[in-house]
């Protein structure tokens, strides 16, 4: 459908010419946005680049006193804490999209309400999961999980230290539940893409309903699945109220899940007012550039993965 | 154990005429491998089998013939309980396999489908595994561990379905990269190393071109002297080349069974004949 | 040949896995609606004792003190939001009728794609570049900076959603509709008000939904306040920020506080979210599990 087919006299093309500069005029703002925003990102960190170099992505050390600023600390407490997330939260997100596309098949009903009930999850605002995870999920984890852990296992570097519940562990289980909906969803609509002929031949070689999964619906969709875990990767490296609620908030590198850390995003949300001095606000804009290539690259991957799949099978991830 | 593909069809071309025919006039002394009583088959409110009496000989290959929507492919699904794992679908009736009622409630569907296995229309090889893992998928599923005995069945299988020439230094290769006629054995294969006693077989040919069905063609004729073989086919030309019977559907009802030269050239109904001369489907 | 088979079954070691599964499946639904439920319960029983209407309404008091009201907060909330939506709503539009009829444009590929990314921008960097534009230019946290920094959280899902339901307009009612003569940018205002009335209308209120409860941009550009607003240049309360600085205290009146306030919260979220699912339609709302 070309302009030129769009009118005869001269006055329709101009409602055309001005719907088309309006509208695109709101697209070009969306570019320049990103443009400047990276832009910005640049610029503000450019004192810290200039001061730190590459060795800011490995330096250890974080203390603005000194004036010596390394962002390690926090690139492990990012990575930490998002793969105890894909750890805790993928085996149930699986568990959730087999059950709304395999199982219950003919339950209508039961599926719309389950469906809708982890959708809800997302609803919840980061705060409040922060919230409800200081206050309720920490003691019990303390309790009933990581003294008992710490108590039997505690030679084991990953159990090391007494747990007190602000550390990397607990956020990890905030962040399970919160990738979970995301990561339910993209893989429910995988398994419902695998076509019924698989299934099929698998039952007609005699198999049972998980052996029809096992072996045929699965593997199918184990790249797509891939994908939606690379995205529930993307919600997690970006969190951060939830997560600077519960971890402890100390730039800390330790192997043990009961030990207080940081992360790129909570490390920005706690100190950005108090930087008292251009090289410490400017060490963390460069950490918001740091985290900035890191959502970004995480998510383009997600994206191509889940595109390779589901190619025209779906509207939009 | 290499045979050559022409004197196979000699040696075997000869025997099926001469057995058929001797049975044809004493059609009941064939053993019956399934007997369907009284079978109906619907999906939500649609009624698609109306009831169904057919007796399946026992290692001849019967086939299912009808206008589109006449419950042929229905039908053959109810055989190995396909049809019931569509959410809404419903299934009365008796199928005896050997004397026992395969809807029992005793009878477990899984090992049914074990001894009654399904080939389909479109080739549905699994894309993620090997040629070899798609032919012992089977097997391994009843946990068949032996290296040796995958190896003999696997083996033995793709022969039977005369693919094994064709894929024996490639077992290792995608089950998806082979040619759709290829896949379609592998298929068959596949189907064959659990050792079913029946092979449904639902229009396995009409996705590939001649010399793909014809190859498909050789595999049943030879197939038969060890298996019940029931294939829904549209296609008369075939069903008067492979099928010993052949059964005629309508609207969800048998119209007219009996031995397939009787079928086509002394229709006893006349539906029968309007179907067969091209007056309808 | 045959056994009998009512004797022949499945080996018992693979019903019992199947059957395991099952439980597994299933327990893995619950524990991940565990948290929901949970979090609901909590926050109805810990806050609801909490929340009456000179609490809505009110200002807040000292640590110490009890008696303390969200009004600000709540107001804050309010005025923010809806700045953010009148922002983001002509641009976020705009740009969605763009991507759905002009899609061959190599803009509309570009800005397309800049928008998903967008989408995905960690909320706190949204944040730094409001404060580095906004902030130090002025000078001054303000309910501007804070509303800024919403609206660009928004403008990617009224986008996205825009663009959804217009593309779910078949081409050939455009054609119809061109082919009786009326113009180009006729055609379009038409289907956008007729059919995308419920894409647009669930856009924007699923963006509404996820601005009201972000927190992390508004650390850096509203700062917060204890007082109702006098202008959009000062710091500024927000709900979810009311939240997080009384949930962190020591203070006990005042987490408790933050317990009515979070209910207030998660009501409006979660009554937001059903209406759209269940008012406008669940072909919509689908979108947003991926938002």
């Amino acid at each position: 459908m070309s302009d030129s087919q769009s009118s005869r006299a001269g006055f329709k093309l101009k409602g055309d010419t001005l719907l088309k500069g309006t509208v695109g005029a709101a697209a070009l703002a969306i570019v320049a946005l990103i443009v400047a925003l990276a832009y910005e990102l640049y610029r503000g960190s450019a004192q810290s680049i200039f001061q730190f170099g590459l060795p800011f992505l490995v330096g250890r050390v974080w203390d603005p006193v000194h004036q010596i600023f390394g962002a390690l600390p926090f690139i492990y407490g990012t990575v930490f804490t998002s793969v105890l997330a894909l750890l805790f939260g993928l085996p149930i997100s699986l568990g959730i999209a087999i059950f709304l596309s395999e199982k219950a098949k003919s339950r209508r009903t039961m599926k719309y309400v389950i469906g809708t009930l982890v959708e809800l999850l997302a609803a919840v605002p980061s705060v409040i999961y922060g919230f409800w995870g200081l206050f309720f999920l920490k003691p019990l984890l303390v309790t009933y999980i990581e003294t008992p852990l710490h108590a039997n296992l505690g030679f084991i570097p990953l159990f090391a230290g007494t747990p007190f519940g602000l550390d990397f562990f607990t956020a990890g289980v905030i962040l399970a539940t919160m990738i979970i909906p995301t990561v339910s969803a993209v893989s429910r609509d995988i398994l419902n893409a695998v076509p019924n002929s698989q299934r099929e031949a698998m039952y007609s070689l005699g198999a049972t309903n998980w052996e029809v999964i096992r072996g045929a619906v699965l593997p199918y969709a184990r790249s797509g699945i891939f994908g939606a875990t690379i995205l529930g990767l993307g919600r997690a490296v970006g969190e951060t109220m939830a997560v600077t609620m519960v971890i402890g908030n100390a730039p800390r590198i330790s192997a043990s899940l009961f030990s207080g850390g940081y992360t790129l995003a909570a490390v920005i949300a706690n100190e950005f007012t108090e930087a008292s001095y251009p090289l410490y606000l400017s060490a963390l804009i460069e950490i918001g550039l740091v985290l900035f290539f890191l959502a970004l690259a995480i998510n383009i991957f997600a994206r191509f993965l889940v595109w390779r799949i589901t190619r025209g099978t779906r509207t939009r991830v | 154990m290499e045979m050559e593909i022409g004197t196979h069809k000699e040696v075997d071309v000869a025997q099926p005429s001469v057995e058929t025919s001797e049975q044809a006039d004493a059609v009941p002394a064939t053993q019956t491998k399934l007997e369907v009583r009284k079978l109906k088959a619907s999906f939500g409110s649609n009624m698609i089998l109306k009831g169904v009496d057919l007796n399946i000989p026992d290692r001849r290959i019967t086939a299912i013939m009808g206008p589109s929507g006449c419950g042929k492919t229905t039908f053959i699904r109810c055989l190995n309980r396909l049809h019931e794992l569509t959410p809404g679908a419903k299934v009365e009736g008796e199928v005896m396999l050997d004397g026992t009622d395969i809807y029992s409630p005793r009878v477990d569907p899984v090992a049914i489908r074990r001894k009654i296995g399904m080939v389909f229309q479109k080739p549905n090889p699994f894309p993620t595994m090997t040629v070899y893992d798609n032919v012992a998928a089977g097997l391994k599923l009843a946990g068949e561990r032996n290296r040796k005995v995958l190896d003999e069945t696997v083996e033995r299988s793709l022969r039977l379905a005369f693919l094994w020439d064709e894929v024996k230094n490639e077992l290792k290769k995608s089950g998806s990269a082979l040619s759709g006629g290829q896949q379609q054995r592998l298929c068959i294969a596949r189907a064959l190393a659990v050792s079913p006693e029946v092979l449904l077989m639902d229009e396995p040919a009409s996705a590939l071109d001649p010399t793909a069905t014809a190859k498909i063609e050789e595999a049943m004729a030879r197939l038969k002297k060890d298996y019940t073989i029931v294939i829904v086919t549209h296609n008369m030309q075939q069903a008067a080349r492979v099928a010993d019977y052949t059964a005629f559907f309508y609207l969800g009802e048998l119209v007219e069974f009996g031995p397939t030269a009787d079928l086509f050239e002394k229709p006893k109904k006349e539906l029968t004949e309007r179907y067969i001369t091209g007056k309808f489907g | 040949m045959t056994q009998s088979l009512a004797s022949m079954s499945t080996p018992r070691n693979r019903r019992l896995l199947d059957r395991l599964m099952n439980v597994l499946v299933g327990l893995a639904v619950v524990l991940a609606l565990v948290p929901l439920v949970l979090i609901v319960a909590d926050v109805v029983v810990q806050g609801a004792s909490v929340v009456n209407l000179s609490f809505l309404t009110g200002l807040p008091k000292p640590p110490n003190v009890p008696g303390g009201g969200i009004g600000p907060a709540v107001e804050g909330s309010a005025i923010m939001v809806g700045v953010a939506t009148l922002i983001s709503v002509p641009v976020g539009v705009g740009a969605g009728i763009f991507f759905s009829e002009w899609p061959e444009s190599r803009l509309s590929f570009i800005s397309s794609f800049t928008n998903d990314v967008l989408a995905e921008f960690p909320s706190i960097v949204i944040g730094i570049f409001v404060y580095v534009v906004v902030v130090l230019t002025t000078h001054t946290f303000s309910a501007l900076a804070g509303a800024l920094a919403l609206a660009i959280i928004m403008i990617p899902i009224v986008a996205r959603t825009t663009e959804e339901s217009l593309k779910i307009v078949p081409t050939t009612l455009r054609e119809a509709s061109m082919a009786l003569g009326i113009s180009r940018w006729k055609t379009v205002i038409r289907i956008v008000i007729s059919t995308g009335k419920n894409g647009l209308a669930t856009g924007i209120l699923l963006a509404v939904a996820r601005a009201t409860g972000e927190t992390a941009p508004l650390l850096l550009t509203a700062l917060g306040s204890s007082f109702f607003l006098t202008g959009l240049s000062q710091p500024t309360a927000a709900l979810p920020l009311l939240i997080f600085t009384y949930a962190t205290s020591p203070y006990k009146i005042w987490q408790q506080e933050a317990w009515g306030a979070a209910l207030v919260l998660v009501v409006f979220m979660l009554a937001l979210n059903l209406f759209v699912k269940l008012v406008i339609g669940r072909k919509f709302s689908e979108i947003r599990a991926e938002i």
